[in-house]
């Protein structure tokens, strides 16, 4: 008898999760039909087409199969390989710059002064401003003849003859990142100072009382509380920089000190036409970015625990 | 719901019929035709205002689109549309380098031009503008690279002749920089086109063939370029950047050489002839003061003149809507009358023999007659032999004279790795 109404109530029981189940596949379609029509196809058909050899160029679009061809390649390729190589430099120093800065910032803005709205609002410009436009603006900056970056420093008497600062190899990476500095730091700043607000104010009292300096609260309140909003902006930022495109191509075109890794797509697929080794230098950027994606879920998987 | 769904239907239905009754009754009182000209000087103004004198005619309409500088962006940006079956631009101004590359996007011009017609423009620029017996497009202005030179610095440092060789051209600008300094602390002996992009490689071919070292592949398809005398060339002129030339030039194009050159800043530039009617512009600092010639030779018996060869013509669209109207718009804007009138207001040299002949031409600009002669001795780029593969083959090219400009690597192991490079473009064949 109490078996069966044991038996009864975990029938009741699973026929409730089935219903739970089928509601919540029906409320989650919508957006899985979209990220399948948006994300999976577009990542199916290159994978598929970076086994062809296909020219744009010819019309009708005739595709040859090539096995793994153009993957033997890419990894042959040291254009390829220098791209992958400028894109984790740019992105190494351009996010660590960025964090200490956008940490700085986030805690001046976050300590309570006069004018604090404004200087908020002010500090989201550089953010603001499309890429396209920001990029274009910090080429005339930097021209050696008519720009006015040469023309301050010389004022400032920082150089004495102008700076070529686009055409010297040595100079051109680091003006890149400078430029990404410039315009990614509010992001940065934004999402850290989001971080500052959620750590309750009584921590900072009840440190004050116990006799901690600032210095200490620093290390021992605010940075420990301010790991997971540091880990998302990181995340964010990082992915952003390796998928780096429109900045890079602006400033500096497609010469090889500073080609990135979608710049390089960019030419294979369209200066190039060439759909098949541009679809596997695709690929490519794809597997690297699933590798750095996975390397990041598994600490983050450390972390929770 | 079903209603809702009938009526809805209903409607679109509606619609699409008064869409295309709409777009029947435009058909009949004259289409739009848009046209992609160039945007570098003058260009945009001088095609749009000829378009609209063909409007006028025609009764069609026309939209000049602008379009970007840089000639290898507006080659990927053609690519795009075209590869993307895109009809929304009827009429595409392309340069010679690429009827081999677009020629399958393109219709065939003997379809919509007279035979009569097509004599009339040079042999040589309907030859390069057919492909397989196509003709891809109408030829519309010719451009060889010039030097300018400012006559009245020449005078003044006590020169009677512009320079004949590159090592006088490096004399002299290295003198009258040195002597301009003084009062303007900007001026630069001699700017070019120094950016990695397709300007360079008309550049540094000029260097290169000047100096009798060939045009990087040869007509059989040949990788040539890994020899002394193309090293020498680049390293000719690696040593200007810093020295004469401004250390930025290896990031300029056309446009940043004029400038420079414009302002009065420096005594020599290689440009295109479209600088040359600009520079004699009212508001310009050198109105009268310079001159253009062809550019010098190189060193010994190998050197030669060399001015490479860019030509720029009309194609029609193969999925232009309105084919036929198109061509007939190329037809008016490669006309004689469109074509002396662009030969004096801009300078855009006629594709048509007979125009070089004719007194108002060269009345308004005499130097036109001149050019008659950089034509015949201009190199041409391997566009031909490399077929669909010479957009890499340019591309790996100027990067190598660009790293060589700026002082990354030296000339001779420089060149040897482009011919390894070019000979992995390659392949099997080209």
């Amino acid at each position: 008898m109490l078996n069966l109404k044991n038996k009864d109530l975990s029938k009741k029981q699973s026929s409730l999760a089935a219903w739970r189940t089928r509601t919540a596949w029906f409320f989650l379609a919508p957006s899985l039909i979209i990220l399948l029509l948006v994300a999976a196809y577009p990542l199916f058909r290159t994978f598929q087409l970076s086994f062809f050899d296909v020219s744009i160029l010819k019309f009708p679009l005739q595709a040859t199969w090539v096995g793994f061809d153009n993957y033997v390649a890419l990894f042959s390729d040291p254009r390829w390989w220098r791209s992958v190589w400028n894109t984790v430099v740019f992105t190494f120093y351009s996010v660590g710059i960025e964090t200490v800065l956008g940490l700085t910032i986030a805690l001046i803005v976050h300590s309570e002064f006069r004018g604090r709205g404004l200087v908020r609002t002010a500090m989201l410009v550089p953010w603001a401003i499309p890429g396209v436009v920001s990029s274009q603006m910090w080429r005339w900056m930097l021209n050696d003849v008519y720009g006015v970056i040469n023309d301050l420093f010389m004022r400032l008497r920082i150089i004495r003859t102008p700076m070529a600062w686009l055409a010297e190899p040595a100079l051109v990476l680091p003006a890149l990142i400078m430029i990404d500095v410039w315009k990614t730091t509010p992001f940065m700043a934004l999402i850290l100072l989001a971080g500052l607000q959620g750590i309750p104010k009584e921590l900072y009292e009840a440190a004050r009382v116990d006799g901690a300096s600032p210095v200490q609260q620093f290390w021992r309140i605010t940075l420990p509380l301010l790991r997971p909003s540091l880990l998302v902006a990181l995340i964010f930022r990082t992915l952003d920089a390796l998928r780096v495109f429109d900045m890079i191509y602006i400033v500096a075109g497609t010469q090889i000190e500073t080609i990135s890794m979608s710049i390089y797509a960019r030419q294979q697929l369209i200066s190039f036409g060439s759909l098949g080794y541009g679809s596997a230098v695709a690929a490519g950027i794809f597997l690297i970015l699933a590798m750095y994606i996975s390397v990041y879920l598994v600490t983050l998987k450390v972390e929770v625990k | 719901m079903k209603t809702y769904w009938k009526a809805l239907l209903a409607a679109s239905l509606l619609g699409g019929t008064a869409v295309a009754v709409i777009t029947s009754v435009s058909a009949q009182s004259g289409v739009t035709i848009r046209l992609a000209c160039g945007t570098v000087g003058s260009q945009q103004a001088l095609c749009k205002s000829a378009a609209d004198k063909w409007a006028a005619k025609t009764g069609n309409k026309v939209e000049v689109l602008p379009n970007v500088a840089s000639s290898n962006e507006r080659l990927a940006l053609f690519q795009q549309q075209l590869s993307a079956g895109s009809s929304d631009v009827d009429i595409y101004q392309i340069e010679n380098i690429w009827p081999g590359l677009l020629a399958d996007y393109f219709v065939d011009m003997k379809d919509y031009v007279p035979e009569s017609t097509i004599k009339e423009f040079f042999p040589s620029m309907i030859e390069s503008d057919t492909v397989d017996g196509k003709l891809v497009d109408l030829p519309w202005y010719g451009d060889a690279g010039l030097l300018y030179y400012r006559k009245d610095l020449l005078e003044k440092y006590g020169y009677k002749t512009p320079p004949t060789t590159w090592s006088q051209l490096t004399t002299m600008a290295t003198k009258i920089q040195a002597g301009e300094r003084k009062a303007n602390p900007n001026f630069w002996g001699y700017v070019w086109q120094g950016a990695a992009y397709e300007g360079l490689t008309c550049d540094a071919l000029e260097w290169v063939f000047s100096h009798g070292g060939g045009t990087i592949v040869d007509k059989a398809g040949n990788i040539t370029i890994n020899n002394p005398r193309a090293a020498a060339a680049l390293e000719m002129a690696a040593k200007w950047v810093g020295t004469i030339s401004p250390k930025g030039v290896t990031t300029y194009a056309e446009e940043e050489s004029r400038g420079v050159w414009q302002a009065g800043n420096a005594a020599f530039m290689r440009n295109w002839p479209y600088a040359f009617p600009l520079g004699n512009g009212d508001t310009s600092p050198i109105k009268g003061k310079f001159d253009v010639t062809v550019l010098p030779k190189g060193p010994g018996s190998a050197g030669r003149n060399a001015a490479t060869f860019g030509g720029h013509s009309l194609a029609v669209n193969r999925f232009s809507k309105n084919a036929k109207v198109a061509a007939d718009l190329v037809v008016y804007l490669t006309s004689a009358e469109v074509q002396k009138e662009r030969a004096i207001v801009g300078g855009y040299n006629p594709s048509r023999p007979a125009i070089y002949k004719d007194a108002d031409v060269l009345k308004a600009s005499p130097f036109l007659g001149r050019l008659f002669g950089v034509f015949t001795n201009a190199v041409v780029r391997p566009t031909t032999v490399t077929a669909t593969k010479y957009p890499r083959v340019s591309e790996a090219f100027w990067n190598t004279a660009n790293s060589v400009l700026t002082g990354k690597t030296k000339a001779a192991p420089a060149l040897k790795a482009l011919e390894e490079e070019l000979t992995r473009i390659k392949g099997a064949k080209w």
